[in-house]
């Protein structure tokens, strides 16, 4: 185990500098050189051409959605679009890179020099982008074994349906001066990112999925110094937490390392769950890709006319639209944070406030009885089989005195079976409210002579006994009787 | 009638055979017959495929009884160059490291030349993934020349060419990375052309150089070339290089031959020391024939095609280090040393040592090394920048004349063998070749007569601007009928008796 130096003492004796590249994945409908379907999964190689199997003879042809999407990416993230820009191959062997190269951008990126504002506790950094460029994602390898690992294979299966995924990879410029705050900033950022890539509709950018990956570099310099440390790169962090904890794991380590009069290897690391880093491949092998401009494609050359109508698709940047939303919906910080904390829930309330809702009940259902029961589905949010016009819809009901909550949820399960709209899932399942005198009259009267003695009560002025007989109403009626109505019946019939 | 269906030029077979004179089976087995008949002595062919072709024969023949019509080469076989993928039929691109490979797909030039009709015989030897001058390179051992066989039929496309000199096929196609379909035209007495880079879809070609590489049509008359370029070019989206224009009109320019007023620039520096005798004098002849059917003939200067042969041979290397690099024994084709006791680079080593031959080994070195981190600049970056310098010399000669000529090669057909040991002798065949592929125009090789010396084919090239590729085919059939009209015919003529006649069939 590594020995670690207290965090504070670092920042007593070194300054910090961080630097990420970050992997987005695009959800494009097809592959980023060819036809193939993009969606993930599916049986092993069943989403393969020649082209993505970098079969002799078979060329590559670029995606125009990818490259639609890589621009709005770096419009959103304030770069410029390069008019003209290359691919090129970056050649190495890979078991699971089917042309032992891999096509990507080199020193022509498509977008570069951006810049990105982040608020963390009430103060505002500026991480610059040095560029967003494209490039494709490799196969996915399965080492079968005891440990699954590949130290100890039996051997290793490929499955080449993620081969050819269009991946965007940005990369920032080094970040000095956050000192206590750096894991923080590493952390607010990647969080920044995966709401615009949702925001921007390029990306699931799912995490835990793959759809985002996060390389840490982060390297220390005695105070004061004027020239920046060794610096590692930490690869494939793939959660917000674990962005934080390797970047506060790698500055101690570092730092006790550089204390002991040690030097600090170059080198990539792997992060591990637990809470640690441990060495990989080291820079000292340091790989030659042999970089040239990919002769099979012709160079991208987006018209400054095309940049700019994207530009116009760009949406509203999500901290804005948080802020703008709270200060609207009157929703205090808590009730703001879980909105936001609920993937997807920011959205789906805001559509339904749309639709005609009061925040606070488009709120209420969305974080309460939706989202239980997309969790008990298992399934996302916006996986639900209802949309926010048909919640508005059902909360319309309820303020119309239609439905009760209790019916307003039997409404719910019924769009949810797929029955049909609120309305007609209310007429279908005869949901709504009875409040006609003839038919609670009728019930009323059943229950006085269901229960004389509870009836005689109420004549002798105990009042309070009503409840008994509205109970029995509401029971014969299904729930579905205006309990006030019963109760002025009852007390007009006994009083 | 088999001497008759075997010497016909392909536009004609394709008119009778559209006219139901001749079957389009009757014409494959014919050809079929003298492969089988001569293949032995040639070694045109890696693979004949006589079951699929007749198959497709009988297919085409069918669409034609029943009131089709089709292209004017329907029913009229072809020989292929082992570089392009065909569905089920083993491509090796005369390696051993794809040996027994057979492709799950097709070329687009290969379904183009299906859906036209156009019956396919088999692959054709060639040097090792392209890269030679003279056939000798490929794993299953060299093609000798018809002309003679103790010489070799020019590379790479050395099967390709030497099967229309040996009357096996009537139409062929190559590829061309720095002269590999005009080189090999040239030491047959053949026609071929490389087209416009992106004029013709390079989609499941395997690749030598990706920037360079252009698939073309071979055959012995220039109306029959014109035909196939045709039936094979235009644009595919598969291709990103692919060009979108209409296929220039070559057939026209084909059939017309009218030379009258066109400004001929003849290379001042391809051509001197180092050429033939019997070449230049071929050459010279042939300029003569222009000028006499109405051509004006100038000297032009492209002063840095000096440098054109080792640019080239730091680009075609870099590119070749990267696209071979594919062959590493994991996924398809050879395996070598797979028997649990090695790591994956030594199976990759011994694969690829016992896959690839010794000039494959060489030019992916030389790649390797043109393209590392240090010297890239010094060797790849320097050589892109002589690239486009030979561009501005094509740029500024064809702001003077309408196409430049020079020979094809700077020799007749030499010895197989004579040249193996000596690469720099060899790369040096492709001399006048390679500018056009560099600045990606239009060439094309005919033939001029045969060498007095030694009695072999002299080639003249064509070369045109980027898109112009009629005007090669308008010098080349001008050519063809005033050499005809001296000779009583084309070249090859002068070698069917030896191939088709009595004693050809005796042999």
């Amino acid at each position: 185990m590594d020995e670690l130096m207290d965090f504070d003492e670092v920042l007593a004796s070194f300054d910090p500098t961080l630097g990420l590249e970050v992997h987005v994945e695009l959800n494009t409908a097809t592959k980023m050189f060819c036809a193939c379907d993009n969606t993930p999964g599916g049986e092993p190689n069943t989403k393969t051409c020649p082209v993505c199997l970098g079969l002799p003879g078979s060329l590559p042809v670029v995606n125009g959605q990818a490259v639609e999407s890589a621009i709005r990416i770096g419009l959103a993230l304030g770069c410029s679009i390069a008019p003209w820009s290359r691919f090129a191959r970056k050649n190495y062997f890979y078991p699971d890179m089917t042309k032992d190269f891999q096509t990507s951008q080199y020193d022509e990126p498509i977008c570069f020099d951006g810049h990105v504002d982040l608020e963390v506790d009430g103060r505002t950094y500026g991480i610059e982008i040095e560029r967003v460029h494209m490039e494709e994602d490799a196969g996915k390898l399965t080492h079968v074994g005891a440990s699954g690992r590949i130290q100890d294979a039996e051997a290793s299966l490929v499955d080449f349906n993620r081969a050819g995924t269009p991946l965007m990879e940005i990369v920032t410029r080094p970040i000095g001066g956050l000192g206590a705050k750096t894991p923080e900033v590493g952390r607010a950022y990647l969080a920044h990112l995966r709401e615009l890539m949702v925001a921007l509709g390029v990306s699931d950018a799912r995490m835990e999925a793959g759809n985002l990956r996060c390389d840490v570099n982060i390297s220390l310099a005695p105070k004061g110094a004027t020239e920046l440390g060794k610096r590692t790169e930490t690869k494939n962090v793939n959660s917000l937490r674990s962005v934080e904890d390797a970047l506060r794991y790698e500055m101690r380590r570092q730092g006790a390392l550089l204390a002991a009069g040690g030097t600090v290897t170059q080198e990539t690391r792997h992060w591990h769950e637990e809470g640690w880093t441990s060495p990989g491949r080291s820079k000292e092998q340091a790989e030659d890709y042999r970089y040239f401009p990919e002769p099979d494609l012709v160079p991208v050359a987006p018209s400054a006319a095309w940049v700019e109508e994207l530009r116009a698709t760009l949406p509203e940047p999500p901290a804005r639209r948080r802020a703008r939303l709270q200060d609207a919906w009157g929703f205090t910080d808590l009730e703001m944070r879980d909105v936001v904390g609920n993937a997807g829930s920011l959205d789906l309330i805001d559509a339904t406030v749309t639709a005609g809702a009061s925040p606070a009940t488009a709120r209420k259902w969305w974080l309460g009885e939706l989202a239980r029961r997309a969790n008990e589905a298992g399934v996302e949010l916006a996986g639900l089989a209802i949309t926010p016009a048909q919640v508005a819809r059902v909360q319309a009901l309820v303020e119309a005195g239609t439905l009760t909550d209790k019916l307003a949820r039997d409404a719910f399960d019924g769009v949810l079976a797929g029955e049909g709209d609120p309305d007609a899932v209310v007429a279908a399942r005869g949901l709504a409210v009875v409040s006609d005198d003839g038919a609670l009259g009728a019930a009323v009267d059943a229950a006085i002579a269901a229960m004389p003695d509870v009836a005689d009560k109420i004549r002798a002025g105990k009042v309070q006994a009503a409840g008994a007989l509205i109970g029995a109403v509401m029971k014969q009626m299904r729930g579905q009787a205006d309990a006030a109505r019963v109760r002025e019946l009852v007390l007009e019939r006994l009083g | 009638m088999s001497h008759a269906i075997l010497t016909a030029t392909a536009a004609d077979l394709g008119a009778r055979i559209a006219a139901r004179e001749l079957t389009s089976v009757e014409v494959t087995r014919a050809f079929l017959g003298q492969i089988e008949r001569h293949d032995g002595r040639v070694h045109a062919f890696l693979h004949v495929d006589a079951e699929g072709a007749l198959a497709q024969a009988a297919a085409v023949d069918a669409r034609l009884d029943a009131g089709e019509v089709l292209g004017p080469l329907a029913g009229v076989p072809l020989a292929m160059k082992d570089l392009f993928t065909q569905e089920g039929v083993p491509t090796t691109a005369g390696s051993r490291i794809l040996e027994g490979w057979r492709p799950p797909y097709s070329a687009t030039v290969t379904r183009r030349l299906l859906d036209a009709g156009i019956v396919i015989l088999g692959k054709t030897n060639m040097d090792e993934f392209a890269m030679g001058s003279s056939t000798e390179n490929s794993a299953y051992g060299p093609t000798h020349n018809p002309w003679d066989l103790e010489r070799i039929p020019g590379g790479s496309g050395g099967g390709s060419s030497a099967s229309l000199a040996a009357f096996e096929a009537p139409l062929a196609i190559g590829t061309d990375t720095g002269g590999s379909i005009r080189q090999p035209a040239s030491v047959t007495g053949t026609v071929g052309v490389k087209p416009t880079y992106g004029g013709t879809s390079r989609y499941g070609v395997i690749a030598m150089a990706s920037s360079l590489d252009q698939p073309g049509p071979c055959a012995r008359t220039v109306l029959d070339a014109a035909l196939l370029h045709e039936a094979m070019a235009g644009y595919d989206p598969m291709d990103s290089t692919s060009i979108d224009a209409p296929v220039p009109p070559v057939v026209e320019a084909a059939r017309s031959g009218d030379v009258s007023g066109l400004r001929i620039g003849v290379v001042k520096e391809l051509g001197g020391e180092g050429y033939a005798p019997g070449v230049e004098q071929r050459f010279t002849e042939a300029l003569d024939l222009l000028r006499d059917a109405g051509a004006e003939i100038v000297e032009v200067s492209c002063p840095h095609f000096d440098y054109a042969l080792g640019a080239y041979y730091l680009i075609m290397p870099s590119e070749v280090s990267s696209n071979l690099a594919r062959y590493d024994g994991m996924r398809y084709g050879l395996r070598v040393g797979d028997d649990g006791s090695r790591s994956t680079e030594e199976v990759m080593a011994l694969t690829r040592d016992a896959g690839f031959g010794e000039e494959v080994k060489r030019r992916v070195i030389i790649g390797t090394y043109a393209l590392s981190s240090g010297y890239y600049d010094a060797y790849y970056g320097s050589a892109q920048k002589v690239r486009r310098l030979i561009t501005d010399d094509f740029d500024a000669a064809f702001a003077q004349v309408d196409v430049l000529v020079s020979p094809s090669t700077p020799t007749t057909a030499f010895k197989l063998g004579e040249r193996m040991d000596d690469p720099l002798a060899m790369y040096k065949s492709d001399l006048c070749t390679i500018p056009s592929n560099m600045a990606g125009n239009a060439a094309g090789s005919f033939p001029v007569g045969l060498a007095p010396e030694d009695g072999l084919p002299v080639g003249l090239q064509v070369m045109a601007p980027p898109l112009a590729d009629d005007r090669v085919y308008r010098v080349g059939a001008a050519l063809e009928r005033a050499l005809a009209r001296r000779d009583g015919g084309v070249l090859t003529d002068q070698i069917a008796d030896r191939w088709v006649g009595e004693a050809g069939q005796e042999a």
